[in-house]
């Protein structure tokens, strides 16, 4: 029982976490209809500029001295960071490409993607060197529920994780610029013919997404403080499970997204604990085969005809 | 109100419209006739800035328009309703009209205008809630003019409304028409209709192969043999 509750709540929190994550993947593909690959890197950078951050504000302790709203200063400095970077990219790397053909497009995200994660280890900005993620957040036990004892790091993990995405479902279905990203995720040419700045609609797509992919690089590193290198193969992996989560739960879709993730953190977890730790990638990865085989339209997805 | 001088568009190699010349003055309902792919939504889309002219100007109330992008025109008072309508099957009948405001940020206004478009298409109000995507083909070119009337355009474009649909519900959607027109909305149709839009029309352009090749009075059209041969079926 006790490693059941353990397992279910560390789950949750990289659920979560790959959640977040996914949520980047999928606005972008809604509206654009390509796999922005650069997205993983975008977290990674939420994780090392949440480390730098830190270190600016001379947080560098494992103490805990810091003060109370240390994490909260940190996450909104890194989300503006990295929505600064998604603007940049969008810009900079995909917007000459608009009118191009979407393997163009691909394979400029995979560049992108490569460019961010090794210029990232030039010594004079990240460096090749894993660096340990300050304690900002409390980690001692607070209380325990049959034997598991619940650290205010994984409640906070939680917490902001959904926290984040109930904000996410209020801009999206709450506000004009939501409805302006459904319209264009629809019909980007219909959106424009009423008056929707459809470029600006994109960019603001690629703020969200980065940022929230900024937070998720924030929680992971309060969670795991051992920050790898930017060209390390785990952030790229970490990537693709998000990646998995969004085929998942129906790409282009974000309740699917945010099941997806949860999914596949569980998936991940639970198979880990209770099969073998070895295998957990295998898990994430048999699942997306068997969801591509049975239900390829992913699970809150809609079928559809593939335009020509 | 508007008038195309002289306008060209080239699609590729394609050279669609060929020196266009039209002209619509204010209150009038104007439509553009002709034979498939001779111009008409391409006109249409030249002037709410879709595409952009090779050649030649399109005026709006004296001010030059031709080139500027849709989003831009719209907020000048022009709303183009288009082929195919066009409405987003994955918003609500009510989110759709709320898109068509898009441009506009006084509440007030949008919601009295909300009120007169659901007092035009009672049927939309019945199914505000409804996603568009279910809503029947009549509905959702009902649809697709509320969502244009909502930006309060002066102008407005309306690109083959009858496309589709049986006798019945044409009939209703032509006497919006002449509604929308008498509240005040000067309008462009486009139809392959021929005969009914010349009905509705005070005057009528006829388009072929990217030129004007008749322009005059509806009621002259309408009884013309060139007309009645080539568009009315004798």
């Amino acid at each position: 029982m006790t490693k059941f509750l353990q397992t279910l709540m560390d789950g949750t929190a990289v659920g979560s976490l790959y959640a977040l994550i996914a949520l980047g993947y999928t606005m972008v593909y809604g509206i654009l209809r390509f796999i922005n690959f650069a997205h993983s890197d975008v977290f990674m950078l939420g994780a090392w500029f949440s480390y730098e951050v830190a270190k600016i504000m001379g947080w560098t302790g494992q103490d805990q001295s810091h003060p109370v709203w240390a994490s909260a200063f940190v996450i909104v400095a890194v989300m503006v960071a990295c929505g600064t970077l998604g603007f940049v990219i969008e810009r900079g790397a995909y917007r000459p490409l608009r009118s191009a053909p979407r393997i163009n497009v691909l394979i400029t995200a995979i560049g992108v993607s490569l460019f961010l994660e090794n210029s990232g280890q030039l010594p004079f900005l990240l460096g090749t060197q894993p660096q340990r993620m300050p304690t900002l957040m409390p980690e001692h036990a607070l209380f325990a529920v049959a034997g598991v004892s619940v650290r205010a790091v994984d409640l906070l993990v939680i917490g902001i994780s959904f926290a984040l995405m109930a904000l996410l479902e209020w801009i999206i279905y709450g506000t004009k610029l939501g409805l302006a990203m459904r319209a264009v995720s629809y019909d980007t040419k219909v959106a424009a013919l009423m008056g929707i700045p459809v470029d600006r609609v994109i960019s603001m797509t690629f703020v969200v997404g980065s940022a929230l992919a900024a937070a998720a690089g924030f929680l992971y590193a309060t969670k795991y403080p051992g920050i790898n290198q930017p060209a390390h193969p785990t952030w790229v992996l970490l990537g693709l499970k998000a990646f998995v989560a969004a085929v998942v739960g129906g790409i282009g879709n974000l309740r699917g997204a945010m099941a997806g993730g949860l999914m596949i953190g569980l998936v991940e977890l639970f198979g880990a604990a209770y099969l073998s730790p070895h295998l957990r990638d295998v898990y994430v990865f048999t699942l997306l085969i068997l969801v591509l085989l049975f239900r390829p339209e992913g699970l809150l997805g809609k079928a559809t005809i593939e335009k020509v | 109100m508007l008038r195309l001088n002289d306008l060209h568009v080239h699609y590729g190699a394609v050279h669609a419209l060929q020196g266009v010349e039209l002209e619509v003055n204010q209150g009038e309902i104007v439509t553009l006739i002709g034979s498939n792919g001779a111009g008409k939504s391409t006109t249409l889309r030249a002037i709410s800035g879709m595409l952009r002219p090779s050649r030649g100007t399109i005026d709006f109330e004296g001010k030059p328009i031709a080139g500027l992008a849709p989003h831009v025109v719209v907020g000048l008072g022009i709303a183009h309703s288009p082929e195919g309508r066009g409405v987003f099957a994955n918003l609500t009948v009510e989110e759709n009209l709320q898109v068509g405001a898009y441009t506009r940020s006084d509440k007030a206004g949008i919601a009295e205008d909300m009120k007169k478009v659901y007092g035009l298409f009672p049927r939309l109000e019945e199914r505000r809630r409804q996603l568009a995507g279910t809503l029947s083909g009549g509905e959702q070119q009902m649809l697709a003019m509320g969502r244009a009337l909502l930006a309060r355009p002066r102008l407005l474009l309306l690109d083959e409304p009858s496309l589709g649909l049986a006798p019945q519900i044409v009939k209703v959607i032509f006497q919006i028409i002449r509604d929308i027109n008498a509240l005040g909305t000067t309008i462009l149709l486009v139809e392959q209709n021929a005969h009914k839009a010349l009905e509705v029309a005070n005057r009528g352009y006829v388009i072929e192969v990217g030129k004007i090749v008749l322009a005059d009075d509806a009621k002259v059209l309408a009884a013309s043999d060139e007309v009645r041969k080539a568009y009315l079926g004798g």
